[in-house]
């Protein structure tokens, strides 16, 4: 608050000429925010700008949004679904006359990634949900993307075609061979464009590596090698090899009744290439050397915050669980997200995170009822901005939370279709947890414990946002004077 | 089971688990008193602990046929219910407070829960199982210590039916589908041929292992084991099952599993 009104000062010491209305309206503009309460990233005001998915609320099980994820340049927008369809969008080229708003995604290529399976020998079936989705940097004109089910993970390719060679001398026009006999001149066939067809082909499919279920994969910084985790182990990968793959850490007890604790996510350090972190059901996180074992059971670190003694119930455990586990673009820090809140580690200190946020707190007074209906299980992912200055993530009601980690300032917003029209600016959200219940606030009883934001993706350099409630993906973007 | 009776019913969990503090054991004991003498506005902690309990096992019994089991959850709620079972063991309070009138209703819970306890906590502390046999005269004997005690002592010879039944009921979820066919022979067979002498006799040679928690969650997770289904030939079961509902839903249940099969 006190830094808006030092800017106007300034401004005006600076320029003597400035109309004095334009002074006022600075001034009013800062009053706004400070009444509105505006926080999330020094003012940042959320508008609504796109949102894709079926309108009726009908939700076919398998339109159920399961991954969302920008590529390295933010120009793609990828997610995957309970169907196991891709399906990815692009961004518009900035137009000079829209000034007033970025380009807008549209779809670029729809694939179906992974079929449904069935596991003779278990007689079990194998979901087709696509868990994740990783870019990797594009490194000529086709884009690639490892996309992971339950078992199987695949390499795709997405290239576009927007010209095609004519004038062959051996065939028609429209494929039929002609005779040899027929062909009295030669030529040199030419590309003539076409429109444009984006195509996307499985390259590499590294299967059969996994008995759990996998809940992450994560590209190396050496761009050649990654990594996926299944409930008990790790494997490593390498893109070109198919049949083959090294198991990097195994917590599978040799007595499967003595399993208390199972693997939840795992990354690679972003610029480390022999280092990467995995979460645990039991809240603690360990980061790993490859460099000192080639079984990485050894962690270099443990980061583990002690329990709250007064905070202590049978749900304890449960909410610990870290459902996921995020470097900062730095590598300094990681963020990992349990049932109630985000946390943000510094990786040279493992025995308390540097910061914690409470996503929803109000919700510690209704875990039982939670563990009742399962919601108690629910994975909520997390993200940072690209700055790594503001940390994002979901909660029920199809609210999401952003937290400004200078200013300490968090916001809730809402993705719904009220909220529809273009540049809408989305107005902060309140829980009242107890007591009375102020106008514009919604009480922890009418929350919809059906309608929850797992997955939230920032986009690497601006403030454009995708949040996918149950089959509807929003696009939001920060509203540009 | 439905969302919203749940949800009003753990309403009233929720009052007591605000801050889960745990209770120390001269408030167990007040507790018990409390629940005794009439209506209470807030359930006793240990009643409701047993209630967390019951929707524990429920949920881990409660598996989806064709869908391996998340097993990320089914850890952590038997993570939950070990920590009950830790907790209660400390307490003291094997007992059940019974609020309802059917004893045979309540040994049924009895069982279900208190053989998985049990047994995996005599693991958990290294030492022999005992025989159900011997198991059953145990809670007699607490039952007699403890005065304020209302549920009523069933008579033994009911337990092994129950304990049969709640003992399918775990082992259908766990059992892959291709051992099925195998296991349901060796049931029919038991219960044609074989009848008990006496409970020890009928338990003796049960490896009461097989029933607790962690080997239902071992079931779950890998390939099946065929050695519970040896343990399941020592069984048997008195005929009327007339009397005894468990064992109707349990037919209708192997009904549902040969359909399964022979769709598969």
């Amino acid at each position: 608050m006190g830094g808006d009104f030092w800017c106007v000062f300034w401004w005006q010491g600076l320029n003597e000429s400035l109309p004095s209305t334009e002074a006022v309206m600075f001034l009013k503009f800062s009053l706004r925010s400070v009444f509105y309460g505006a926080g999330g990233g020094n003012d940042i005001q959320w508008c609504f700008s796109q949102v894709k998915g079926a309108v009726d609320d009908d939700v076919a099980e398998a339109d159920i949004i399961s991954t969302v994820e920008f590529n390295h340049s933010g120009e793609l927008l990828a997610t995957g679904d309970k169907g196991g369809r891709v399906v990815i969008f692009q961004q518009e080229q900035e137009n000079k006359t829209q000034s007033h708003s970025r380009g807008e995604y549209n779809v670029y290529s729809t694939f179906q990634s992974h079929e449904p399976e069935f596991d003779y020998l278990k007689s079990l079936e194998i979901e087709e949900k696509i868990n994740k989705i990783r870019w990797l940097p594009q490194k000529n004109a086709a884009q690639f993307l490892l996309s992971t089910n339950d078992k199987t993970i695949k390499l795709w390719k997405i290239s576009e075609r927007d010209k095609r060679p004519e004038g062959y001398n051996l065939k028609e026009e429209d494929g039929r061979y002609r005779d040899p006999t027929t062909v009295t001149t030669l030529r040199v066939p030419v590309f003539r464009p076409m429109d444009l067809m984006v195509e996307a082909s499985p390259r590499r499919i590294f299967a059969n590596a996994h008995t759990y279920h996998i809940n992450s994969i994560s590209i190396n910084s050496d761009y050649e090698t990654y990594l996926s985790a299944d409930d008990l182990r790790i494997n490593l990968w390498h893109l070109e090899i198919t049949d083959r793959s090294f198991n990097i850490v195994d917590i599978k007890p040799a007595n499967m009744e003595e399993l208390t604790e199972v693997i939840t996510a795992a990354e690679f350090h972003p610029n480390s290439c022999s280092t990467f972190v995995y979460s645990s059901s039991k809240g603690t996180i360990r980061l790993c050397d490859m460099r000192a074992s080639a079984l990485c059971d050894r962690h270099s670190k443990l980061f583990e915050e002690p329990e709250d003694p007064s905070n202590r119930s049978f749900f304890s455990e449960i909410i610990s669980s870290i459902s996921d586990v995020k470097f900062s673009h730095s590598g300094r820090y990681m963020m990992t997200r349990d049932y109630l809140s985000v946390k943000i580690w510094d990786l040279n200190m493992e025995n308390r995170p540097v910061e914690t946020y409470q996503v929803h707190e109000y919700l510690r007074s209704k875990l039982c009822s939670l563990y009742e209906n399962d919601c108690i299980f629910d994975k909520f992912e997390c993200c940072w901005n690209g700055s790594d200055s503001i940390v994002m993530t979901g909660s029920y009601n199809n609210f999401f939370r952003m937290f400004d980690r200078s200013s300490k300032r968090d916001v809730t917003l809402e993705a719904s279709r009220e909220n529809n029209k273009p540049r809408t600016v989305l107005k902060p959200r309140k829980v009242c947890a107890s007591g009375k219940r102020k106008k514009d606030e919604i009480s922890v009883d009418s929350l919809d414990f059906n309608k929850k934001i797992l997955h939230t993706a920032w986009h690497p350099k601006e403030n454009i946002i995708a949040v996918a409630t149950t089959n509807n993906l929003y696009i939001f973007q920060d509203k540009m004077n | 089971m439905g969302e919203e009776e749940g949800l009003h019913q753990t309403q009233f969990l929720d009052t007591m688990f605000v801050r889960g503090l745990k209770r120390k054991c001269f408030d167990g004991e007040e507790d018990i008193e409390g629940t005794l003498a009439g209506i209470k506005a807030i359930p006793s902690y240990n009643l409701q602990r047993q209630s967390l309990l019951d929707m524990s096992l429920v949920k881990l019994q409660l598996c989806h046929m064709l869908v391996e089991p998340n097993l990320c959850r089914s850890v952590l709620i038997a993570n939950t219910v070990r920590q009950i079972q830790e907790e209660m063991t400390q307490d003291g309070t094997w007992q059940m407070i019974n609020t309802q009138s059917t004893g045979q209703a309540s040994l049924d819970r009895l069982v279900s829960t208190d053989i998985l306890c049990r047994s995996s906590r005599d693991q958990a502390e290294g030492k022999h199982v005992p025989a159900y046999g011997t198991f059953n005269k145990d809670f007699e004997s607490d039952q007699a210590q403890d005065s304020s005690e209302t549920m009523s002592t069933a008579p033994s010879v009911q337990a092994p039916r129950n304990l049969q039944s709640n003992v399918w009921e775990m082992e259908n979820p766990q059992e892959n589908k291709g051992n099925f066919q195998k296991s349901l022979d060796q049931i029919f067979e038991t219960l044609e041929n074989k009848s008990p002498n006496s409970v020890e006799d009928l338990f003796s040679e049960v490896d009461n292992s097989y029933y607790d928690l962690d080997t239902m969650l071992t079931g779950m997770m890998s390939n099946t084991k065929m050695g519970h289904c040896d343990s399941l030939e020592t069984f048997s079961s008195p005929s009327n099952t007339a009397s005894n509902s468990n064992c109707k839903s349990d037919l209708n249940d192997l009904d549902h599993i040969v359909e399964i099969l022979v769709e598969s």
